[in-house]
C-alpha cells in the first residue's frame, strides 16, 4: 500500500476505522432518535384519546387523602399533591436513614462475630447471613408485618399495661416527653457536644501525629454529648413531663406512636441489608495482611490497640466502597414499604397520587428523579469520604 | 568412685510408643476449650448462644413438625391441632400446592406446565455441568430453542392443536420460573452488549450505554415495574398494548440487564491489555475479537459473579407482585387470608414454605457460584 500525502494507508472509504465508526454512531443516534418521535406521537395520540392534560399543575390541587405517618404537617382537606410528595419523600428519609445508621451497627457487629474465635459464634453469624441473605426482602418484610407484627394482640389485651407502654397490633404506643420552655438549651448544648467531640477528635488526631501520644477521646466525648445536655437541662430547672398512652375501647390517645408499618419495614430492611453489610466488614477485615497484624504484636500494640490502629484504618479502604453500595441499596429497597402499607414516597407518590389524578408520566419521572437525586447524593458523599481516607498518592 | 560397668547401662533399642495427648489437650474436651471457652469473654458468649439455642430450636421444631397438622380438609384441622399449642397447617400448604405451581393454569393443560419445567431443568444442567460434551449446543438450546419452545408450548398455538392460555391465568411457581428465565436468557446477551457498549472507542456508544446503565441502577426495581406497566402502554399504539406479564418482564429484563452490563464488565476490564493487542495483530475485527478472545475469557471468570447475579434475579421476580403478576409469593399471599384456610397460624405456614423453597434454590445457586470460583482459583494457581 502506497502512503498517501498525510502519511496513512490508503484504504476503501468504509475500511478507515475512524469512519465506519462515525457511520456506526451517526445511525445509532437516527435509530434512538427515529424510536423517540415514535414513542412521543403515540403518547401524544395515547393521552388525547384518554382525555388526559399533561403538565405538573396537579402538584397545587387538593389531595384529599389520609396519610398514616407525616412528619411535616398535613391535612386531608386543605394540603395538595405537593404537600403529599414533601410527606413521602419525608418519611422515605426517616427509614431510610434510620436503617442506614442500624444495619451498619448490626452488620459491624455480625461481621466481626464471624471471624471470632469462638466457634459457636461464628458459625451462628454465618448461618445468618447464609439464611437471610437467599430470602427476598419482601418475604421477609410481608412475614415480619403479617406473620409478627399483626397477630400481636388486640388493643384491649396489649402487652406492657401500666409500665406507660402499650404493645398491640395497632403498633407500639411510648410515652411522649412534653418539655419545658428550656428545651432548646439543653438541644443548644446537645449540639455544642458534637461540635465540641468532632473539634477533640481533630485535635487528638493532629496530637497523635506530631507526638505519637494517644488521647483518650471515648469518655471526654460521652461527657460531651450526654453529660453537658445532663446538666445543662438541671441548670435550667428540670421541666420534663411524660405523657403516657391512655388505653381506650377501641384505641389509644397519647403517647408516641410507632405504626406496625413502620417498625417491620425497618426490622425487614436492617436485617436484610446487615447480612450484606457483614460480609462487606468480613472481606474488609481479612483483606488485612496477616503480617499487619504480627508486625503490630511485635511492636507491642494491645489487641484493642492493632485494632484501632493498624485494622480498622485499613480495612476501611476496603469496606467503603462496596458499603456504599449496600446503603443504595437499602434507600432502594425502602420502596418495598408498600408491601406493607408504610406510607414512603412510592406509597403515597407513586400509588395512591397516580390513581388518583392518572398523571402516570408526570408522576413516574418525579419517582424516578427524586430516587436518582437520592442515589447521587449518597454515593457523591460517601465518595468524598472515601477520598479523603484514601492513600495519598495511590 | 563407682566404676560404671555394662550392665549400668542401659540403651533401648526400640521407640517408645507415643503417648495420646493430655485428655484437655485434644479430643472433644481440648476443642471445646479451644473454640468455646478460650477466655472469660468467649465463656459468656457460648453461654448466651446456648441458652438463646435451647430457646429457639424447640419452639421452632414444636411449631414446624411436633404440634404441625399434616392432613385435613378445611380451617378446622388446623384450628384443633392435635395439641394444645396450634403448629403449622401443612394440610394448608398441602391442598393449595397445585395452586402454589401452576396458579390458575387450566387443569387440563398443565402437563405443557411440566415439560416446560423439564426442558428448563435439562437445559440448566447442560450448561451448569462445566463439563458437559458440547456445551455451545447447550447454549444454542438453552438461549434460542428452549425461549421459542416454552412460548408456543405455554402460550399455545391453535393451529398444532394447543389451545391458547391467557397469561392472566399463569401463576405460582411457573410465573415466577418464566419471569427469571426470561431475565436469564434475556439478559446476559443485553448485558453483554452494553458492557461492550460501555468501553467502545465511539462516544455516542458509550455515553448512551453508560446512561442507560447508571440511570437503572440509581432507581428501586419497583419503579422501573411501575414505568413498564403504566408507561409501556402509553408508548405504543393501542392495538400493540402489550399485556401486564409482557410489560412486568420488559422491566424485569431492561433492569437486570444494567446489572449484567456491570457483572460483565468487571470481567472485560480483568482481561489484559496484551489479549487486545495480540487479537488485533493477528487482523481480527472487533466482533470477531470479543467472540473468539475476549469473550470466552471474560465470561469464564466471571461465571461466579454471574450467577450470584441470577440469585439476586431470581429474588427481585417476587416484585412482579407489586404489577398485579400472580407469582409464587402473590399466590402465597392470596391462599393465606383465603377464608377457606384462614387460622391465626396460616399465614407463617405459608411464609414458612415460600422461604423454604426461595432459600433451596438461591443456596444451591450459591454454592454452585462458589464451586466455580474455587475451579477457577485453583487453576489460576496451577
Amino acid at each position: 500500500m502506497q502512503p498517501n500525502r498525510s502519511g496513512r494507508p490508503r484504504t476503501a472509504l468504509f475500511d478507515d476505522p475512524t469512519f465506519r465508526g462515525i457511520v456506526y454512531q451517526v445511525l445509532l443516534c437516527l435509530l434512538i432518535a427515529l424510536a423517540a418521535t415514535a414513542v412521543v406521537r403515540n403518547v401524544i395520540a395515547n393521552l388525547a384519546r384518554n382525555r388526559i392534560t399533561s403538565g405538573f399543575g396537579f402538584l397545587d390541587q387538593t389531595a384529599g387523602f389520609d396519610i398514616s405517618q407525616t412528619l411535616i404537617e398535613y391535612s386531608v382537606q386543605t394540603s395538595t399533591y405537593g404537600r403529599a410528595f414533601w410527606v413521602g419523600l419525608l418519611n422515605t428519609l426517616l427509614i431510610a436513614g434510620l436503617g442506614i445508621v442500624l444495619a451498619t451497627l448490626l452488620g459491624f457487629v455480625i461481621g466481626i462475630a464471624r471471624l471470632s474465635s469462638n466457634w459457636l459464634l461464628r458459625n451462628i453469624a454465618r448461618g445468618y447471613v447464609e439464611v437471610i441473605r437467599n430470602i427476598p426482602l419482601l418475604l421477609q418484610l410481608l412475614f415480619w408485618y403479617n406473620a409478627v407484627l399483626k397477630a400481636l394482640p388486640e388493643i384491649r389485651e396489649s402487652f406492657f399495661q401500666g409500665s406507660g407502654m402499650l404493645l398491640n397490633n395497632r403498633g407500639l404506643f411510648l410515652p411522649q416527653p412534653v418539655v419545658g420552655p428550656g428545651a432548646g438549651w439543653v438541644l443548644l448544648a446537645f449540639v455544642l457536644g458534637v461540635a465540641a467531640t468532632f473539634g477533640l477528635r481533630l485535635v487528638a488526631q493532629r496530637r497523635r501525629e506530631l507526638t505519637g501520644q494517644i488521647t483518650p477521646q471515648l469518655l471526654p466525648a460521652l461527657a460531651l454529648i450526654i453529660g453537658l445536655p445532663v446538666v445543662v437541662f438541671f441548670v435550667v430547672g428540670a421541666e420534663v413531663e411524660l405523657v403516657y398512652p391512655q388505653l381506650g375501647r377501641f384505641n389509644v390517645s397519647g403517647g408516641v406512636e410507632i405504626l406496625p408499618e413502620f417498625a417491620a419495614l425497618l426490622f425487614g430492611l436492617v436485617i436484610y441489608t446487615a447480612a450484606f453489610i457483614a460480609e462487606v466488614v468480613r472481606a474488609g477485615l481479612l483483606s488485612v495482611p496477616k503480617g499487619q497484624l504480627e508486625a503490630a504484636g511485635a511492636l507491642g500494640l494491645r489487641r484493642r490497640e492493632v485494632l484501632n490502629l493498624v485494622v480498622i484504618p485499613q480495612a476501611k479502604r476496603v469496606i467503603i466502597p462496596p458499603l456504599t453500595n449496600q446503603y443504595l441499596n437499602l434507600i432502594k429497597n425502602s420502596s418495598l414499604a408498600v408491601a406493607i402499607g408504610y406510607p414512603d414516597f412510592v406509597q403515597i407518590f407513586t400509588g395512591t397520587v397516580l390513581n388518583q389524578t392518572g398523571q402516570a408520566i408526570e408522576v413516574v419521572v418525579i419517582t424516578l428523579a427524586v430516587y436518582l437525586a437520592l442515589s447521587l447524593i449518597t454515593s457523591a458523599a460517601m465518595n468524598w469520604y472515601n477520598a479523603r481516607i484514601a492513600y495519598p498518592g495511590r | 568412685m563407682i566404676a560404671v560397668t555394662e550392665d549400668d547401662i542401659f540403651v533401648r533399642s526400640q521407640r517408645v510408643s507415643v503417648l495420646p495427648p493430655p485428655l484437655a489437650a485434644a479430643g472433644p474436651i481440648g476443642w471445646a476449650r479451644a473454640n468455646l471457652f478460650s477466655s472469660p469473654v468467649n465463656t459468656l458468649l457460648t453461654i448466651a448462644i446456648l441458652a438463646l439455642l435451647v430457646w429457639i430450636v424447640p419452639t421452632l421444631v414444636r411449631f414446624l413438625f411436633i404440634d404441625a397438622t399434616w392432613s385435613g380438609a378445611d380451617r378446622d384441622a388446623c384450628l384443633a391441632g392435635p395439641h394444645d399449642e396450634a403448629g403449622a397447617c401443612w394440610a394448608f400448604v398441602r391442598d393449595r400446592f397445585s395452586y402454589f405451581i401452576y396458579g390458575s393454569y387450566p387443569i387440563g393443560q398443565r402437563w405443557r406446565v411440566d415439560t416446560f419445567f423439564a426442558m428448563l431443568a435439562f437445559g440448566s444442567a447442560w450448561l451448569l455441568w462445566l463439563d458437559a460434551p458440547r456445551r455451545d449446543l447447550g447454549a444454542l438450546y438453552f438461549f434460542v430453542v428452549m425461549p421459542v419452545c416454552a412460548y408456543v408450548l405455554l402460550n399455545g398455538w391453535p393451529l398444532i392443536g394447543l389451545q391458547s392460555v391467557d397469561t392472566a391465568l399463569w401463576g405460582g411457581m411457573l410465573v415466577t420460573v418464566v419471569v427469571t428465565t426470561v431475565g436469564m436468557v434475556a439478559s446476559l446477551p443485553l448485558g453483554i452488549l452494553l458492557a461492550l457498549g460501555r468501553r467502545s472507542s465511539l462516544p455516542a456508544v458509550r455515553i448512551l450505554s453508560a446512561l442507560f446503565i447508571e440511570f437503572v441502577r440509581g432507581v428501586p426495581l419497583i419503579t422501573v415495574l411501575f414505568m413498564a406497566s403504566v408507561m409501556l402502554p402509553l408508548f405504543v399504539p393501542p392495538a400493540w398494548a402489550p399485556d401486564k406479564l409482557l410489560r412486568a418482564l420488559t422491566g424485569i429484563v431492561l433492569f437486570s440487564s444494567a446489572y449484567m452490563a456491570e457483572v460483565v464488565r468487571a470481567g472485560l476490564v480483568a482481561i489484559p491489555r496484551g489479549q487486545y493487542e495480540a487479537a488485533s495483530a493477528l487482523g481480527l475485527r472487533f466482533w470477531r475479537m470479543q467472540r473468539l478472545i475476549i469473550l470466552p475469557q471474560a465470561l469464564r471468570i466471571t461465571i461466579p459473579n454471574i450467577v450470584n447475579s441470577f440469585i439476586a434475579l431470581f429474588k427481585d421476580t417476587t416484585l412482579v407482585f407489586f404489577v398485579g403478576i400472580f407469582d409464587f409469593l402473590k399466590t402465597i399471599e392470596v391462599a393465606r387470608v383465603d377464608p377457606k384456610w384462614a387460622t391465626p397460624v396460616t399465614s407463617a405456614t405459608g411464609y414458612a414454605f415460600a422461604a423454604v423453597f426461595y432459600f433451596v434454590f438461591c443456596f444451591l445457586m450459591a454454592r454452585y457460584a462458589d464451586r466455580i470460583e474455587y475451579r477457577l482459583a485453583r487453576a489460576d494457581r496451577r
